[in-house]
């Protein structure tokens, strides 16, 4: 049988076999309606309410203040569209970045046709935001701020506290958002000490189950649901809960917070042991975002000179490893990734990219096994390229 | 993986036809842009109004290098004139389809096949232009 190396984690995980187990019962035997009285819907209730404070635990809030969703791109619409339309009186201002998640740039994108003002900060060549860059751009107008924890792409480390810090300072109220969707579990997060107003994690990144997100909600802020209907037992967000799923995200966050150095540790060794081999074993790569403590423990992106990401995607399959790419002819709009366009790759480099994303599942064994055959991938279709270094200096690039 | 091929363009894909550089071609042209993420050189021999031998290299995607296999197994042998008349259309017909956004590989590959043979016939009057002398 074929073997599979799974190193798409960013984009979704292998749900935990724990986490299958704590959630059966609330499909089978607790499957009451949360709003319901009787002994079934209490249960339910309680189970919701549980997972709101094991999640809660976890980036120091408190369990009133998580709101569960149905993914993380509703968290995020939530967050935006929320804020902005509950504090229109006061100013119709936002600050983002320019690589940030679709889910973001869809909606502040929407908001700009609706007569929100949007600035977008700029990211230098590692993707890092400049914070001097916010303060210049912050006005009287300004009422949301909204910075990734962690780039989904390169793995880049924003300096959220310093944001927080900054916009605490401030005398009028600006809300902080930031999209934790890809640092929860790997970095940790204070809302309090990082001063987050608003804080967008999700489920299936976490090896949690699909179809589950939580938006972190400071008490008193102002915010106008989105999502409109009947409420259960979520005041901000109606809709019958997703109890199993909420159950089971739970108990993703406990499993990894509990072995929290121990998973992050292992991950990081297995980025750099990749990121070595590859540099060590491949000619003309450039590895994308920083190095060392200021990326993500679970991000490797390299770009292969001369050749294209969705051939080196298919070929990989063949031998089971699984990896996306930041290639324009993967996507459906054929443009290259925005993050890669942000912080400056000509895009005849950018459709080489390719993202291994790690996990705690992951073994040393299996990242042996990609650089075994990763280079003749490369050798291969660098073998039938029409590019050389000369040819893609003569282009432009 | 967002986008579904079928098992022939795959099958392309993984055992490309006819790929490499050619010694001593009589035309070699290149269509696409890197910039693009989709490029192509081809290769190209000609006897006696025939394409003896055709080769082509991919920068590109998948659909780029099947695209490119195929077309040039389809008109190898045959007559120039015959060559013209494959489509973008008849490429990706042999190839079982082709996902409506990876079109663009089919067009890219019959144009850098149309240009080639209209390459190779302005240099042939040229040639017969200068025999006289």
């Amino acid at each position: 049988m074929k073997r599979t190396v799974y190193l798409d984690n960013e984009r979704t995980t292998i749900v935990a076999k724990e986490v299958i187990e704590a959630m059966l019962p609330y499909m089978n035997e607790y499957y009451g309606h949360p709003a319901s009285l009787h002994m079934l819907g209490q249960q339910a209730y309680e189970a919701i309410e549980q997972s709101a404070e094991t999640i809660a635990e976890t980036i120091n809030a408190k369990p009133d203040e998580i709101v569960f969703t149905s993914c993380g791109t509703e968290a995020n619409d939530f967050a935006i569209r929320g804020v902005a339309y509950a504090n229109r009186s006061r100013g119709n201002h936002i600050i983002t970045t320019k690589i940030e998640h679709p889910s973001i740039m869809r909606i502040t994108e929407e908001l700009a046709k609706q007569g929100f003002k949007i600035d977008y900060l700029e990211v230098d060549k590692e993707g890092f935001i400049n914070v001097e860059q916010l303060e210049n751009l912050l006005t009287d107008e300004t009422i949301l701020v909204s910075v990734m924890h962690v780039n989904h792409e390169i793995g880049t480390i924003e300096p959220i506290k310093e944001v927080g810090k900054l916009l605490r300072e401030r005398k009028q109220k600006i809300y902080f958002h930031v999209d934790a969707q890809s640092s929860y579990t790997k970095i940790p997060i204070d809302v309090q000490d990082f001063n987050i107003d608003l804080l967008t994690l999700s489920s299936h990144k976490i090896h949690g189950p699909k179809g589950v997100g939580a938006l972190y909600i400071r008490q008193g802020t102002k915010i106008e649901p989105i999502l409109k209907g009947y409420i259960s037992v979520q005041r901000l967000r109606p809709g019958t809960e997703n109890v199993p799923g909420i159950v089971g995200f739970a108990k993703a966050a406990e499993i990894a917070f509990a072995n929290f150095e121990k998973y992050v540790s292992h991950m990081r060794n297995l980025r750099d042991k990749l990121i070595k081999g590859i540099e060590d074993n491949i000619p003309e790569v450039l590895l994308h975002g920083p190095r060392g403590d200021k990326r993500s423990p679970s991000n490797v992106n390299f770009s292969f000179k001369y050749i294209e990401g969705e051939s080196i995607t298919l070929h990989l399959n063949m031998y089971g490893i699984c990896v996306s790419t930041g290639s324009a002819c993967a996507s459906r709009k054929l443009e290259p990734s925005h993050v890669l366009t942000a912080i400056g790759v000509p895009p005849e480099i950018a459709h080489g990219s390719i993202m291994f994303s790690l996990s705690r599942y992951n073994t040393e064994e299996e990242i042996n096994y990609v650089l075994d055959v990763l280079p003749k991938v490369i050798e291969k279709l660098r073998s039938i390229s029409p590019l050389t270094p000369e040819s893609l200096k003569k282009s432009g690039g | 993986m967002p986008i579904k091929y079928s098992k022939k363009v795959l099958e392309y894909f993984m055992n490309p036809k006819n790929i490499g550089e050619m010694e001593n071609p009589d035309v070699v042209v290149e269509e696409g842009n890197p910039v693009c993420g989709d490029m192509l050189r081809m290769y190209l021999k000609v006897r006696d109004g025939r394409i003896e031998d055709i080769k082509f290299l991919s920068f590109g995607c998948a659909a780029n290098i099947a695209t490119g296999s195929i077309l040039t197994e389809m008109v190898k042998g045959k007559t120039l004139e015959e060559a013209k008349k494959v489509t973008m259309k008849d490429i990706a017909e042999k190839l079982e389809g082709l996902p409506p956004i990876k079109m663009h590989c089919a067009i890219l590959a019959a144009k850098a096949l149309h240009k080639a043979i209209e390459e190779y016939e302005k240099s042939k009057v040229k040639n017969n232009y200068a025999k006289p002398k």
